[in-house]
């Protein structure tokens, strides 16, 4: 299916099918008459689609483990180097069975009158999931296996609070990182991700329209629409407001960044910060694990159009051109200031650059994305050296300075770049499937539900992460003690060292 | 018997090693080790920390000669490790009461 065609719209469906009333009628005439037959034919996953969304799925994996595993353990210092690695390592795992509980539950499925903040607990345990079920995707008439779906989505929930570990490493117990992010996921993650992601199947909008529009008398319509509006509001209260985020942005990286920042200032600087050297041990590992994310960062944005098509290219395509732009503007930009162009510096910016895309690749034009890529990466600069050393927080990996500044510059590029004028694909049906302007844009409109998303996120999981270290703290502590914590964690928390030389 | 203990730049290690072998000696034991002296360390920054490195890597060799030889290694260690560079290392003589070689028992400068 083409992208145009899915810009044909519900909407527009719903208007346009006045013309086709007779066809409807038709319809409901043979449903009367052979209710045996009244269901509709099973849509069936396409075998493309079904392939392309497993591969994404084990794409996004690998960004977490090893990709991002080995990025964070790079930086910190050979004592700190396993602890990272399990700390990565045991979240993903963790998240894992976290998801097949009841998280994918709570992120993806209706719970009636509290729909709009939380889903429910329809599908715990993966309650009547099975190899049939499928769900939609964003076009009309295409479905994928829900099982496809579920674990796409789970990749994202495990990879998500992992981000957050690099801001605290080298200095908490390994304990209180697991009791940590058991929490952070089911108060924090799976509510942000319904907010977001959750949206009514375009199906059912679409018959819904189809049966306002077929209404012939006020009460039927009154009835048609009531049952129209009951679909649309079926959704997360941020995808219903007409944010943009195709592939995380709020969700995933201003989440895990201010999450981050938060459980920094919290647990207090390392051990000897400010005073003792503390270089990366191994850039050549963090230069594998930057690109182990580009690469998988594909199935992470590609992937987030749930199906295999135009605007899937579209994001594949925006994720190489912003993540390139990025990474040579952040070279750049540190020869200038600092005098050498760095490793780390180049790495650091395809990382800003893959961050700030991702609420993108799917809305943004190519060059919209690129111009994204030139901007991200000399803000981040900014954050991860003069602001951080300005105020003197330990955001040891950068958490913050990278995750959530280029979640945030992301997710407001996003609402400029969505413009038609500037390339951008318009806002699409399926978008703002409670509004009437698809195939509308206004910057201002975009723009405030853009900060809305942002501001959201960044109090909802900047505050309730505060809330969830005060409670791991008072029940188990956060941090080692001293003398573990100089020797490195790798000895004290998990009885092994990285290298053995 | 003295040993001469030499603090060289590491990439001259092999030109040192091969002026000593010319002179016969046979063996010596090397270290690497850090410290400073009148060579300034360098800066490194890794995003926005900066870190003054003030330690630089160095290769120390001991080596332990017969007295009358140890004019000749000194000269052979200076004319191999000298790069005329501020950081080319130093040369200490320190004496040596008594040798033993472990495998046969041979004593001070059969030993050596």
């Amino acid at each position: 299916m083409t992208f145009e065609t899915r810009r044909a719209g519900w909407i527009a469906a719903a208007v346009g099918l006045v013309c086709v009333v007779g066809f409807a009628d038709v319809a409901l005439a043979q449903t009367t008459a052979a209710p045996a037959a009244a269901a509709a034919p099973a849509l069936v996953p396409n075998k493309g689609d079904t392939a392309w969304m497993l591969i994404c799925s084990a794409l996004v994996l690998m960004m977490s483990i090893p990709g991002l595993a080995l990025f964070y353990g790079g930086l910190v210092r050979a004592k700190n180097m396993a602890s990272v690695l399990t700390q990565v390592f045991a979240i993903v795992s963790l998240v894992g069975v976290i998801w097949t509980l009841y998280g994918y539950s709570l992120a993806f499925t209706d719970s009636g009158s509290l729909t709009p903040y939380v889903g429910g607990l329809g599908k715990a345990f993966l309650m009547g999931v099975d190899a049939n079920s499928t769900v939609p995707t964003f076009s009309n008439g295409v479905v994928i296996p829900e099982f496809a779906y579920f674990v796409f989505q789970m990749t994202f929930a495990m990879i998500t609070p992992a981000l957050i570990v690099g801001a605290f490493a080298e200095r908490i117990k390994f304990s209180a990182v697991m009791l940590f992010i058991l929490l952070w996921v089911t108060v924090i993650y799976f509510p942000i991700a319904h907010w977001v992601w959750f949206i009514p199947a375009p199906d059912d909008v679409a018959a819904a329209a189809k049966a306002v529009a077929a209404a012939a008398d006020g009460a039927a319509k009154t009835a048609a629409q009531a049952k129209l509006d009951e679909i649309t509001g079926s959704a997360g209260w941020l995808a219903g407001s007409g944010a943009l985020d195709f592939a995380g942005g709020t969700v995933v990286h201003i989440n895990a960044g201010i999450a981050g920042l938060v459980g920094a200032l919290i647990i207090g600087k390392r051990v000897g910060y400010g005073k003792d050297l503390m270089p990366p041990h191994s850039l050549t590992m963090t230069m594998i694990g930057a690109s182990l994310l580009w690469v998988g960062w594909f199935g992470f944005n590609a992937g987030s159009n749930l199906e295999s098509n135009g605007t899937t290219a579209l994001a594949f395509v925006n994720t190489m051109v912003a993540t390139a732009a990025a990474a040579l503007s952040w070279l750049l930009a540190e020869w200038i200031i600092k005098g050498k162009p760095s490793l780390l510096g180049i790495c650091s910016g395809a990382v800003a650059g893959l961050v700030a895309v991702t609420p993108a690749s799917g809305f943004a034009g190519p060059i919209g994305a690129l111009v994204l890529g030139l901007i991200v990466s000399p803000v981040c600069l900014f954050f991860v050296s003069t602001v951080k050393n300005t105020f003197h927080y330990d955001d040891a990996l950068d958490v913050f300075g990278i995750h959530c500044i280029g979640g945030i510059i992301g997710a407001l590029g996003t609402g400029i770049l969505v413009n038609p004028a500037l390339g951008g694909v318009g806002i699409t049906d399926y978008t703002n499937f409670a509004g009437n302007n698809a195939g509308t844009y206004d910057f201002a409109t975009q723009m405030i539900a853009q900060g809305k998303a942002v501001l959201a996120t960044l109090v909802w999981s900047g505050v309730g992460s505060a809330i969830l270290y005060k409670i791991v703290d008072m029940a188990i502590g956060l941090r080692p003690t001293t003398d573990a914590e100089r020797e490195g964690l790798d000895i004290t928390a998990h009885g092994e060292r990285a290298y053995n030389m | 018997m003295k040993i001469v203990m030499a603090i060289i730049k590491p990439f001259k290690l092999e030109e040192v090693r091969d002026a000593l072998t010319a002179l016969g000696i046979h063996g010596l034991t090397v270290t690497e080790v850090k410290g400073f002296g009148r060579q300034k360390g360098h800066t490194e920054i890794y995003r926005g920390a900066e870190y003054a490195v003030s330690f630089l890597p160095k290769v120390k060799i001991e080596v332990a000669v017969a007295s009358e030889l140890v004019d000749k290694a000194i000269g052979a260690i200076v004319g191999a490790a000298k790069t005329g560079q501020i950081g080319d290392g130093k040369i200490f003589v320190i004496a040596l009461d008594h040798a033993v070689r472990i495998r046969t028992g041979e004593a001070d400068a059969a030993a050596l």
